[in-house]
């Protein structure tokens, strides 16, 4: 096994007891249930900008549909949990898993098949993914009615403390694949667009998905989701730990991947499509890889959310709010994990917590005055964002000491020979 | 890919059906052929139904096209998505709510020529206010583009579109302050009456008060009228102004390439301020006629219709003027011909579905040149 540098620990130790004095300062009541909920929204929103980050900082993709996967995210898991703390009834649970797995399954063997043919188009193949992702979901809704009452015997087995846990979990983690899942079938195609066409492709994306929460009652038949009632009686088990260990996990896949030889493909195709491809990099795939990844992660936040108030309402869900992700990115500084995590708790802590309480009673609409103008004045001021491209050390990449680029002179006179 | 494999090797069917868009577009064409067996099922059962729907649209459809093209011409010179341009809308329309509920501006030629004919009185009334709002707007967005995109021209792309966002949400947040505009809903009054004619088997009549709408019949107000007439007036002038007009050529080789325009001796900052005054000149009219026809302004009225004339504007191919009005015209058709015949609440959910579509099988919009993404 290799041994782990100093500076992760330090990193890892330094987040890990983090956590643990923001967890004892909200146990001993230090910290009140407002601020303990703002510093998990905070967090979530971490997660769901660095997923942003990912696919715009580092891949150069100008998303604004983070906020439709989000909701996806949200809805599905907040939906199964719903449907086991009211109902006692794992349907919700057995029919997503199936579908995730057995759509997950198809998209991996289709993606197999069409890697080995010489120019797919991707209208072509997105089409017959689309017709295998609607004809096994259906199948998995079968199979998970089938299946739901021996979950449902298994998991009362379990003390109901570990069994909701469980089935949280659970929640949260198909919920994001399940948001990943469809962000590969709408990418696909979508992909294919330029920067600016991309950006709207997405942000139509985010609105269709409104739209669709807000009927989700009538239309869709989900009587649980309430449409744009809001959906209500989702139980709140989302704590500081958990958010926490989410946000690691993301943080530690991100840095892993970004070091990785698909890192640096990845930002090859940030810097220049072309040379990219001239360099024989596979632009569609990396640029699919970076984009499905986001969406996972911005799933998850979702799923994380819906747990933290226990209300979920399609309108959290407004394309509006689809440019908070973005601004926090590009405050952040495009292309810093660092400053993404940075800048989301700032935003939170300044918009929904400093504001809030130092704006007079019956002043607190003026907090949406005042934040454009901080927004104004920062970009003015510093147009890269806080960060830039600084990063702590753990998340710097170690590249190998840059060689001098003149060269030596014997060398040359060798090989002009 | 294997490069030593020949190349001559006969692909399977379904390699060669993968290879080619022909799946993908049955799958479009499938839709498309739902869509006009629906329409004309509709048609055939309903003619005139049909027809009040296609007039709806128009009517819908020509307000998205004054605004789309404010996001047309600035995308086209300065590459800007300018969301604060729906803004810019919702300040117009307020404007004129200020000068006819509470300035009553509009009455000013009756109140000066009591003998004027009360019709020609009205006209120049609803003109003046028309004016007033789309000078506002001009001079808003003049100022807007000084303060929030010219010091960031040479930036990163993305920071004037957050400032954008930022513009955006302080317009519609200080509107919402309870000593601009309130947070409410403001009903608006029209400043002219409305007239409404019945064209059916009888020919053209005046619909009077209380009356029934025989069956068979469309009816036609003069509100569909004037907003049809104003815009396609306001899209012949911006049309001859930026074709026959030095400032219209110039804006013209500012948007093909800036640097060079520069130093052929164009004002580029000049241009690109009266780019912005233009657009936000035709927000503003399009603010007054809409508010006209769906009589209530809300602060955040200027969202919704704002991101369909963007949305209308991608749709005929951003940067094209021509394409901007084609587009909206469509995306004005789509939105009431879906909320009619297939599901209202669905109506923006379809909207976006075909910007999707059309993008997929046209990148870069209808009238759209070939890619001309700038890095």
């Amino acid at each position: 096994m290799k041994r782990i540098s100093r500076t992760t620990l330090i990193f890892l130790g330094s987040i890990v007891a983090f956590t643990l004095v923001v967890q004892v300062l909200i146990s001993l009541n230090v910290l009140s249930p407002f601020w303990n909920t703002i510093l998990r929204q905070g967090a979530v929103m971490a997660i769901v900008s660095l997923g942003l980050n990912l696919i715009y900082g580092f891949n150069g993709q100008f998303s604004l549909g983070q906020w439709g996967f989000y909701a996806i995210g949200a809805y599905s898991a907040a939906d199964i949990t719903y449907r086991w703390t009211n109902d006692a009834n794992s349907n919700g649970l057995t029919v997503l898993f199936f579908t995730v797995v057995l759509v997950g399954a198809a998209i991996l063997i289709l993606y197999r098949v069409f890697g080995k043919i010489r120019g797919v188009d991707p209208l072509s193949a997105f089409a017959i993914y689309l017709i295998a992702a609607i004809g096994l979901t259906a199948l998995a809704v079968s199979i998970g009615n089938i299946t739901a009452p021996g979950v449902n015997g298994l998991l009362k087995v379990l003390p109901a403390n570990i069994a909701n846990t469980v089935v949280y979990l659970l929640a949260v983690i198909i919920g994001g694949v399940l948001a990943a899942e469809v962000s590969f079938l709408f990418g696909l195609p979508v992909l294919t667009l330029g920067s600016d066409y991309f950006g709207i492709a997405t942000l139509g994306f985010t609105i269709i998905v409104k739209v669709l929460l807000d009927n989700s009652d009538v239309m869709f038949g989900f009587v649980e989701m309430k449409g744009a009632r809001g959906m209500i009686g989702i139980p709140k088990l989302t704590s500081w730990i958990w958010v926490m260990l989410f946000l690691i996990l993301v943080l530690v896949i991100t840095r892993n991947l970004l070091h990785s030889s698909y890192g640096r493909a990845i930002i090859s195709v940030r810097e220049d499509e072309i040379a990219a491809k001239a360099m024989g990099i596979d632009i569609g795939h990396y640029k699919t890889l970076t984009f499905v990844l986001g969406c996972l992660f911005a799933g998850l936040a979702g799923g994380l959310y819906a747990h933290i108030n226990g209300f979920l309402h399609p309108d959290t869900f407004n394309f509006i709010k689809s440019f908070d992700p973005m601004i926090i990115v590009v405050f952040g500084g495009l292309g810093s994990v660092t400053g993404t995590i940075f800048a989301a708790f700032a935003w939170q802590l300044v918009l929904e917590g400093i504001l809030r309480s130092i704006l007079p009673p019956g002043f607190e609409t003026w907090r949406y005055v005042v934040y454009p103008l901080l927004l104004l004045v920062m970009m003015l001021l510093k147009p890269n964002g806080l960060f830039g491209n600084y990063e702590i050390p753990y998340l710097r990449q170690v590249l190998p000491p840059k060689k001098s680029t003149e060269p030596k002179p014997a060398q040359t006179a060798k090989e002009s020979l | 890919m294997n490069r030593s494999e020949p190349m001559s090797k006969t692909p399977s069917l379904f390699e060669s059906l993968v290879q080619q868009r022909t799946l993908g577009y049955l799958l479009l064409g499938l839709i498309l052929l739902v869509a006009i067996w629906r329409l004309g099922n509709a048609l055939l059962e309903n003619p005139s139904l049909f027809l009040q729907q296609v007039t709806n649209g128009l009517q819908i459809g020509f307000v998205y096209a004054l605004i789309a093209l404010g996001y047309t011409m600035v995308y086209g010179i300065v590459r800007l998505i300018n969301f604060a341009h729906g803004d810019v809308f919702m300040v117009g329309a307020f404007t004129s709510f200020y000068a006819i509920s509470r300035m009553q501006l509009h009455l000013w030629p009756r109140v000066l020529f009591p003998n004027l004919n009360p019709f020609l009185g009205d006209a120049i009334g609803t003109v003046t206010v028309v004016l007033l709002s789309m000078v506002v707007c001009a001079l808003l967005a003049v100022t807007i583009e000084r303060v929030a995109y010219k010091p960031l021209r040479n930036a990163p792309r993305i920071s004037a579109l957050i400032t954008a966002i930022g513009v955006s949400f302080f317009l519609e947040y200080f509107g919402a302050l309870n000593f601009v505009y309130t947070a409410n809903y403001i009903t608006y009054r029209r400043p002219f009456d409305v007239v409404t004619w019945v064209i059916g088997n009888q020919g053209v009549q005046v619909l009077q008060r209380g009356q029934e709408v025989p069956p068979g019949a469309i009816i036609f107000s003069n509100i569909s009228f004037i907003i049809i007439i104003v815009s396609i007036i306001l899209l012949v002038l911006l049309q001859y102004f930026v074709k026959n007009t030095r400032t219209g050529k110039a804006m013209r080789a500012t948007a093909y390439d800036r640097q060079t325009a520069r130093l052929m001796g164009v004002d580029v900052d000049a241009t690109i301020s009266t780019t912005f005054a233009i657009g936000a000149a035709l927000a503003g009219a399009a603010g007054v006629l809409y508010a006209i026809a769906y009589p209530q302004v809300v602060f955040w009225m200027g969202i919704i219709p704002g991101l369909k004339a963007f949305v209308a504007a991608v749709l005929g191919g951003i940067g094209s003027i021509p394409g901007a009005v084609v587009g909206a015209l469509i995306l004005g058709q789509a939105e009431t011909l879906s909320a009619a015949y297939i599901s209202t609440p669905m109506r923006d959910a379809i909207a976006f579905s075909i910007l999707i579509i059309v993008l997929l099988v046209r990148p870069t919009g209808i009238f759209g040149e070939a890619q001309r993404e700038k890095a």
